[in-house]
């Protein structure tokens, strides 16, 4: 039950960002449309939007596993996109190098003394970088969770999102640093 | 037996006689008044007065000379006006009287409908709702022709709701019909019965009151546990409940929320040992499902049923014995209403017992215990009388025909609520009817209505009647998800509200009707579920609506809390206070009390401004904001109908700034222009005032497809025509409702900057519980991103990264 603002939202803040950043390219790490929006079909105006904004711009979509598949929508549509040496695809592969991917939209928890706060972070080491989600409403995977463990060196970092972004070592890989 | 009234035709007499019936003294009474142009009847529930109400219209029909409608009844629930329907005919068939009596409200099929306005019967049953459009025919005249009496049943209800002025305002057309029409209210002990008679005909109406019968039996219900420090749930009194329960024929448990109800009944089920016949009824259930336990109740056969105010009203439900008011009851009136549901026979005490949840509603029961024994109702005056109702009244009489200008003010002041309406804003509501207001005038489906050469008002389109009548009305659900069990056949359950539905993820858990079930899907708007067999829910239940204390109930809190001793409190609340009286000082009626100490490491300051929970609640928000300004950097904060609890980094030193009014009325401004609940209630309003409609065609749209439009309509009106008529009743409805600023405003001028600020090194009694509140708000400023940096620079420094 996504309110429909929710792709709203996010298409606006994707316009102030190209707008300010005056990115070239554009890539969308899969999973770009989540199943209800594909079951009701992405409305005529969003569709105008997001063709408008890719105008004047070089834009892949790598295909997620929510994604139905190739929808018909300009831009490039690719499984994976090499672009030696980085690697981008949609889920992290243990064992890759200089690899960009989505799929995980980790989340770190920080203890405070008013409480937990979480916000969606980056994962980076010297393999890859696992970003967070984009989307307004999206959830995420805390990145305690073994699989991020697993597939993260020991020394990584996780980039808290925010008003100024903050590094912290990983949780959940902080204590092996001394092992 | 004394002789019946001199006023009764023969076969009413001798058939009271029959049945060894006398009547009481208020329906001799009113019998007696029968040719009065008003009368208003205030009557203990109990008492007859339906009856009362009914007895002049009997006698003046037993000679079978009268043709057409004789006498219209309005009541404020479907299920009344059905129920009234059986109670009258039984005794109009044993009279042997010539009487048709029957009844119209939205579940009447469409032939009968049609078949009551070619041939009206001697007795109409119908609901405001109901009479607003029979009203907007273009045959009301032939319809109403030779109408005599108008009953309107449960008017204290009425008059608390935009369906009581819109009653009003057709009661004025029916008057302008029918100049002989003499009008009757039915009502229950209220504060102010005056104020109710003004609602009823402004230009005059006599009171009757009934004898109010004897003192009700009313205690506080003692356990040997202690209550807890707060929440809402109960759950200790459960065994002391199903033992009075056990000890009684009948009794009605109230809550004061759906969703209390449905916690405490789940914990009631679990406890019945006996196995004890108890049901629960409350306005969320399917109405099958309601029909079923009314039924059941009716026959005998509940032993107990959990409700809310959905028994409010004056259906009569048998042999109530015993009321149990589970909560403070927040508002006396009400309370009295609902203890005199015990006891349906006359002349003998109600018995109820008021069981507190947590230990500061101790204290309020008992001060609605008192105000109960002195008589001391509360109510608020009633403002003048809603515009957006207005605007459906105007509009639906241009669906009955033309209409001047002149002739329907003058018509409209007539009407209790309006008779203060003066002209501008009469007129600023032909406007919005005729055109949108200034920044719709370019769209032409809000052109609704043109001046003739003649200088009278009528549709521009005669084709748009269809759709105004199809959104007549002025009651406004909460967006509701019908819920069933899974499958193909499932069966239905009830509603819950679609923000409620919207956090549910496949999986949860929660409580309906008294039974868990677990969230599966939700499919064509509809909720599905699958029973669990688990014993606690994951999700407590919807939210429903949470009453604030009345200004009354809290002042006479703040009274008893200045007592020297409380000998009427049970000790554990007693030697409670005494503590908050050693350690820092009890909150006085005209003395802001602020409360600041460190606890867990944050500066915490409680306001104890015993406004209500809206007031405290709007407090909150307040003053965080101008806490946040100050560089205070406040986290969150709770409220209570007590106070405010409020959380952050620092120390506020200075509490006056908070108080400024020009500063918090300027917040308020900000803060209201981006807040959901003016959304909320501009919805509300445009679709009464016929700006939106809910209904197209026979298809209801959606909440959210009403919200969508709504939403852009207010951002559109906000940004260019911030002072749009709607606007201006939003921003009305919005401060007085649940944003309550009026109650707050009210707190500054009563304390006029006497404020007593206290610097403790420690929380105090009276503050502790509301570290145990549920509803805490968090503000997301510069405390937490303040926190969040300290705490990751740290993290960096512990893992020898800081320099790196």
């Amino acid at each position: 039950m996504l309110p429909p603002y929710d792709t709203r939202d996010t298409l606006a803040r994707l316009e102030k960002d190209l707008a300010r950043t005056r990115a070239k390219s554009v890539i969308c790490l899969g999973d770009s449309f989540d199943d209800s929006i594909a079951a009701r079909g992405i409305s005529e105006q969003e569709f105008t939007w997001i063709t408008r904004l890719q105008a004047g711009r070089h834009w892949v979509w790598i295909e997620g596993n929510h994604d139905p598949g190739p929808l018909a929508i300009g831009g490039t549509h690719m499984s994976e996109l090499p672009l030696p040496p980085i690697q981008f695809r949609h889920i992290a592969q243990a064992g890759s190098a200089a690899e960009i991917s989505g799929h995980y939209h980790p989340k770190a928890r920080v203890k405070t003394k008013a409480g937990e706060i979480s916000r969606p972070c980056f994962l980076i080491d010297s393999d890859r970088v696992i970003m967070p989600a984009y989307g307004s409403y999206t959830g995420g995977l805390s990145c305690e969770d073994p699989v991020l463990v697993n597939l993260m060196r020991p020394e990584a970092l996780a980039v808290l999102t925010g008003d100024v972004a903050q590094p912290i070592p990983m949780p959940g890989r902080r204590k092996s640093l001394h092992d | 037996m004394t002789a019946l009234s001199p006023e009764l035709p023969k076969q009413i007499s001798n058939w009271f006689t029959d049945q060894g019936w006398s009547l009481h003294p208020h329906q001799r009474d009113m019998l007696a008044r029968s040719g009065a142009p008003a009368q208003l009847l205030i009557a203990p529930t109990g008492a007859g007065k339906t009856m009362a109400g009914f007895l002049p219209t009997l006698a003046e029909l037993a000679d079978g000379g009268h043709n057409g409608l004789h006498t219209l009844y309005i009541s404020p629930l479907k299920a009344l006006a059905a129920d009234i329907k059986r109670n009258l005919e039984t005794p109009v068939a044993g009279m042997g009287l010539p009487i048709r009596i029957e009844d119209r409200t939205g579940d009447t099929p469409n032939s009968r409908k049609r078949r009551q306005r070619a041939d009206p019967p001697h007795i109409l049953l119908t609901t405001p709702e109901s009479l607003a459009l029979l009203m907007s025919y273009e045959d009301a005249p032939r319809i109403f022709q030779g109408l005599q009496r108008v009953v309107v049943d449960e008017i204290h209800a009425l008059a608390e709701s935009k369906r009581g002025d819109q009653l009003m305002l057709a009661l004025s057309r029916l008057s302008a019909l029918c100049p002989d029409l003499r009008r009757v209210g039915l009502s229950a002990t209220v504060d102010d019965p005056a104020a109710i008679a003004r609602y009823l005909a402004p230009t005059g109406c006599a009171v009757l009151h009934a004898d109010a019968g004897p003192a009700p039996d009313i205690t506080m219900l003692h356990t040997d546990e202690a209550p807890p420090w707060s929440g809402s749930g109960a759950a200790y009194a459960i065994p002391a409940v199903l033992e009075h329960v056990k000890q009684h024929k009948t009794t009605l448990i109230f809550h004061n929320t759906r969703a209390q109800a449905e916690v405490f009944f789940h914990n009631l089920w679990l406890a019945n040992d006996d196995a004890l016949p108890i049901g629960i009824h409350h306005g969320s259930l399917d109405r099958a499902q309601r029909e079923k336990v009314e039924a059941a109740m009716v026959a005998g056969q509940l032993r107990a049923v959990v409700c809310t105010g959905s028994l409010d009203l004056g259906i009569d439900w048998g042999n109530v014995d015993l009321v149990i008011q589970i909560g403070a009851p927040k508002n006396v009136k009400r309370l009295v209403q609902r203890i005199g549901r015990a006891n349906h026979r006359y002349n003998a005490p109600s018995k109820a017992i008021l069981v507190p949840a947590n230990r500061f509603e101790v204290i309020e029961c008992l001060a609605a215990l008192e105000a109960v024994q002195d008589g001391d109702l509360d109510g608020d005056p009633r403002p003048t009388g809603p515009r957006d109702v207005l605007c459906q009244h105007i509009l639906l009489c241009a669906c009955s025909g033309p209409f001047e200008a002149d002739a329907l003010y003058a018509e409209v002041t007539q009407a209790g609520p309006y008779a203060d309406l003066t002209r501008a804003d009469f007129d600023a509501c032909l406007t919005f009817c005729a055109t949108g207001g200034y920044a719709l005038r370019a769209y032409d489906k809000w052109q609704r209505l043109q001046q003739r050469p003649d200088g009278q008002w009528q549709l521009r389109d005669p084709r748009s009647a269809a759709l105004i009548r199809q959104n007549v009305g002025t009651i406004q659900d909460t967006d509701t998800l019908k819920v069933k069990m899974r499958g193909r056949h499932g069966a239905p359950l009830g509603e819950i509200e679609e923000g409620f539905a919207a956090s549910l993820t496949p999986g949860d858990t929660f409580l309906i009707g008294g039974q868990i079930v677990r969230y599966e899907a939700l499919r064509e708007m509809v909720v599905q579920v699958s029973r669990d067999k688990g014993r606690r829910p994951k999700v407590a239940t919807f939210m429903g609506t949470k009453f604030a204390t009345s200004t009354q109930l809290s002042q006479r809190i703040l009274h008893l809390l200045n007592q020297p001793d409380w000998p009427a409190l049970p000790a554990h609340t007693a030697d409670w206070l005494h503590l908050q009286r050693q350690m820092s000082e009890l909150p006085r009626p005209s003395t802001l009390l602020i409360e600041s100490f460190p606890h867990d490491g944050l500066a915490h300051t409680c306001i104890y401004g015993f406004a209500g929970r809206n007031a405290q609640q709007t407090l909150g928000l307040l003053a965080t904001r101008r806490m946040e300004e100050m560089g205070l950097a406040p986290l969150g904060f709770v409220a209570t109908d007590q106070a405010t609890l409020i959380w952050g980094l620092e120390e506020l030193r200075d509490p006056a700034p908070l108080f400024d009014l020009t500063t918090l009325e300027d917040g308020l401004e900000g803060w209201l222009s981006s807040n959901a609940l003016m959304k909320r209630t501009f919805r509300s309003v445009a679709t009464i005032a016929g700006l939106i409609q809910r209904n197209i065609q026979g298809q209801r749209k959606s909440g959210r497809q009403a919200t969508f439009s709504s939403d852009i309509l207010y951002d559109t009106l906000h940004r260019y025509d911030p002072d749009h008529l709607l606007l201006q009743i939003t921003r009305e409805e919005a401060l007085s409702g649940l944003i309550d600023f009026a109650r707050l405003r009210d707190l500054v001028a009563r304390v006029q900057g006497r404020i007593s600020h206290r610097h403790l090194d420690r929380i105090t009694p009276l503050a502790a519980p509301l570290l145990l509140e549920v509803g805490k708000v968090r503000i997301d400023g510069e405390g937490r991103e303040r926190l969040l940096r300290e705490e990751t620079a740290k993290l960096m420094q512990d893992a020898g990264l800081a320099e790196i």
